[in-house]
């Protein structure tokens, strides 16, 4: 019943550890010196620094290639196998080969260094770096670790644990220009702040719509994750499978998502709240739908990241910030559409009519509007923009995959109560602080716990003022 | 179809650890919400603390009962945390809360910076941390074979692990029997109906709420403990589609009952293998594969769940009556 897939962990390997955590908190520039002198050092010393090795009855192998992203041989990476009781570096050749043959069966601990990768190019997955792999001998086992360029293209969301229950990781990739090593630099706060905000927008497209469904409904709508993933994969399947032109595809899976939301409002939550189900009872409703929903987007398109667009992004440098010319078209048009729902929601009639629902429905049904009118209208609206907010998204962080969504959806829950439950522009404020904290944290936390942070807030904000910043004191129950 | 293999596997999921665990966490779960109406949506966070607990105080050389204490801390320790700033706010809020927080758990577990202690996201090998409860097993080694079911006695997936299991989840559900009789158990159950009602009784509300949180919390803790014996401690696999299940589980069986979460936990395990393993057999690798076939079971759980809550919210053994999901 174990499973195979867990990883064996020796305690030998263990204190050969704590080094890599110092040279990870120091400049990329020292890194890159010491790696240098130390590979000098140790090249001559260790036999095993060539990239042949051949597997017999004594020997096993540990090997791997590694390519940049533009998957071109990169030679001159140094990587370290630690395991019984002794360290070895290696560098990979010019085919981007490298190997290491052992002669103790075992957990063998594998570590690149990340400054020795080519120049604008990180690890696809950080946190599977260090590696450990178990060496047999009389065999080779590979150890890949693949990389992606930094600027525009950060990590492809990894895919969740394999075997049931598969959940989502939690980590929807390493968005544009993030820096995979801690390490504070104004020039750093500077690009990540940047990120942040970026980050922030695009989030706040998907948490408006959240938000506008609690303010009106009074539901915490668990699926809207997975109407952020739909128009992700949506606009996969424009791109890559029907091979229409990005912006159509944008506009299909946006229409599409509008569809949905008003289907689900008909089909699911119309009939519900006209049988007087609860809230609550509605929102584990939602739960159960997301489930339904994420593992159907698993079924059809499997565990694996999609990439809407394969072609690497542009890169426009302002200083020290680095921007793709994606991020910052993504980003206007996300303000436009932003900006046209504040004026919907304060300018038109229908939007002054959201609002009053949103304060008292039965108010506002008592002074003549339809509020299932409005509320199905919220529903459209509110999918439309996480439809919009997962093509942006989707593109943002280079790929999409089935648990896009449901890694966002927590953030959009904790930038909708930071700004206060129910109230939409609370939600955008939110998501902004949210997608800065985020990038932020990276500066000062390793990048696999930054959403841990952002959740983190949420707490404390519940814990400080529960009614969020925007939101008033009376929703609070 | 190989009916005679089908049958034996869904029976052995009648009484497989697995189904034990969830039993075990859905019984935690229905203190918060069966007897208390808190909507606990992180579950496995208290389960997967319970895991770390108990794995992490063993890897260090700590006895048996040591590391089960440890693992019933940190989930009381934790429940304590939530509580504080969610059991004064409303339903929804603790839904929110207890999500997020069972996510910080599992992204601080498998984060890298934590791999000497935690594994990452690889989790801890199971033969690290199981020696202590084999060593405590009365039957020694070898296999021992019960009409299909062969396993062995003490080692991982054993008799053992299956005795012990069934044994916690008898006690706890004894013990909500006597929560539900007791008088705690009846101030609980008005905080589910009325809460200010309660509160004009001169009940401390806050206070009751939080020691059904911690207790709950304990519980799930050592279901976390019973879910990862017979496997390793990968925080993935423990994170919220598991609380989903539990939830499932719960509802299925019937909230506010006693054995409501056992037989929720026993129908749901054995039905996802009836359904997949019948599939596997009778379906062919052209319209589903394998992979396909396990995803169309949690498709099928999804499902279940919302028609459950939306149609029979009291489950199969629960009275309608008394489950006020919407009070608060």
């Amino acid at each position: 019943m174990r499973d195979v897939a867990t990883v064996d962990r020796s305690p030998t390997t263990a204190p050969t550890r704590s080094p890599w955590r110092r040279t990870r908190a120091r400049t990329a520039l020292a890194v890159l010196v010491l790696s240098v002198t130390t590979l000098l050092g140790a090249a001559p010393a260790h036999a095993a620094a060539e990239a042949t090795c051949v597997a017999d009855v004594a020997t096993g192998c540990i090997n791997g290639t590694i390519r940049t992203s533009e998957r071109e041989p990169a030679p001159g990476v140094s990587l370290e196998v630690a395991g019984a009781g002794t360290t070895v570096t290696v560098v990979t050749d010019a085919e981007g080969k490298w190997a290491v043959p052992v002669t103790v069966a075992g957990p063998y601990t594998v570590k690149v260094d990340p400054a020795t990768l080519p120049e604008g190019d990180v690890l696809r997955d950080p946190s599977a770096n260090p590696r450990t792999v178990n060496a047999l001998l009389g065999q080779a086992v590979g150890a890949l670790f693949p990389l992606v360029a930094a600027d525009g293209s950060g990590a492809a969301p990894t895919p969740g644990a394999t075997g049931a229950p598969g959940a989502g990781n939690g980590e929807v990739g390493t968005p544009t220009n993030s820096q995979q090593d801690t390490g504070f630099s104004w020039d750093r706060l500077a690009q990540q702040t940047v990120s942040g905000l970026i980050f922030g927008i695009l989030l706040a497209l998907a948490s408006v719509g959240l938000s506008l469904i609690y303010g009106t409904t009074g539901l915490s709508n668990f699926a809207h994750g997975e109407q952020v993933t739909l128009g992700g994969i949506l606009a996969y399947v424009g791109c890559q499978l029907l091979g229409l032109p990005l912006v159509l595809s944008g506009v299909l899976a946006v229409i599409a998502g509008a569809a949905s939301g008003y289907l689900q409002d008909a089909g699911i939550w119309h009939p519900l709240r006209r049988r007087r189900v609860g809230t609550t009872q509605q929102m584990i409703v939602t739960i159960g739908l997301s489930m339904a929903l994420q593992y159907t987007y698993q079924f059809f398109f499997g565990g694996g990241s999609l990439r809407i667009v394969t072609t690497n992004p542009t890169t426009l440098t302002f200083g020290p910030v680095r921007v793709t010319v994606t991020s910052l078209v993504s980003v206007a048009i996300a303000a436009l559409v932003l900006g046209g729902v504040a004026y919907f929601l304060l300018g038109t009639r229908v939007g002054r009519a959201t609002r009053a629902v949103s304060d008292n429905p039965a108010l506002a049904a008592a002074s003549g509007i339809g509020v299932e009118r409005i509320i199905r209208l919220v529903w459209v609206l509110g999918a439309a923009l996480a439809a919009l907010g997962g093509v942006l998204m989707g593109l943002y962080l280079n790929a999409t995959s089935w648990s896009m969504g449901a890694a966002l959806l927590l953030l959009m829950f904790a930038a909708v109560t930071l700004g206060g439950l129910g109230a939409a522009f609370g939600a955008l404020v939110g998501s902004i602080v949210i997608g800065v904290v985020v990038e932020v944290a990276n500066l000062f936390i390793p990048s696999d716990m930054r959403y841990a942070a952002a959740l983190l807030i949420l707490i404390v904000v519940l814990l400080v003022r529960p009614q969020g910043i925007l939101g008033r004191a009376e929703r609070i129950g | 179809m190989d009916w005679n293999n089908i049958l034996t596997n869904v029976a052995g999921e009648f009484f497989a650890p697995t189904t034990a665990a969830y039993a075990l966490a859905a019984i935690g779960l229905n203190i918060h919400f069966g007897l208390t109406g808190l909507i606990n949506m992180g579950q496995a966070g208290f389960m997967l603390l319970g895991a770390y607990g108990f794995a992490i105080s063993t890897i260090a050389g700590w006895p048996l009962w040591a590391a089960m204490l440890v693992a019933v801390a940190c989930a009381a320790v934790f429940g304590l945390i939530l509580g504080i700033p969610t059991l004064k706010l409303r339903g929804d809020y603790l839904a929110i809360v207890t999500i997020a927080a069972a996510e910080i758990v599992r992204l601080i577990g498998r984060s890298t910076a934590l791999t000497e202690l935690t594994g990452a996201s690889s989790g801890l090998r199971g033969n690290d941390y199981k020696h202590t409860f084999q060593d405590s097993s009365p039957f020694g080694d070898g296999n021992f074979q019960l009409g299909p079911f062969d396993y062995s006695m003490s080692a991982s997936n054993s008799w053992w692990v299956r005795i012990v299991g069934w044994t916690v989840v008898g006690l706890a559900c004894l013990l909500v029997w006597l929560l539900i009789r007791s008088p705690w158990g009846r101030v609980l159950k008005g905080i589910r109906e009325d809460e200010d009602a309660v509160r004009s009784l001169g009940k401390n509300v806050y206070s009751y709420k939080m020691q059904a949180l911690i207790l709950g919390g304990c519980i799930g803790a050592l279901a976390g403990i019973l879910y990862v014996l017979p496997r390793a401690v990968q925080p993935d696999s423990m994170g919220r589609p598991m609380t989903f299940f539990v939830w499932t589980i719960l509802l299925l069986g019937g909230a506010a009952t006693v054995f409501g979460p056992v037989l929720g936990s026993i129908i749901f395990w054995a039905s996802l293998m009836l359904i997949k393993s019948v599939m596997r057999a009778g379906v062919p690798d052209s319209i589903m594969r394998t992979e396909q076939i396990e995803q169309f079971g949690w498709i099928v759980v999804g499902v279940t769940l919302m028609l459950l809550i939306i149609f029979r919210p009291q489950g199969i053994l629960g009275d309608k009556k008394e489950l006020a999901i919407d009070v608060r």
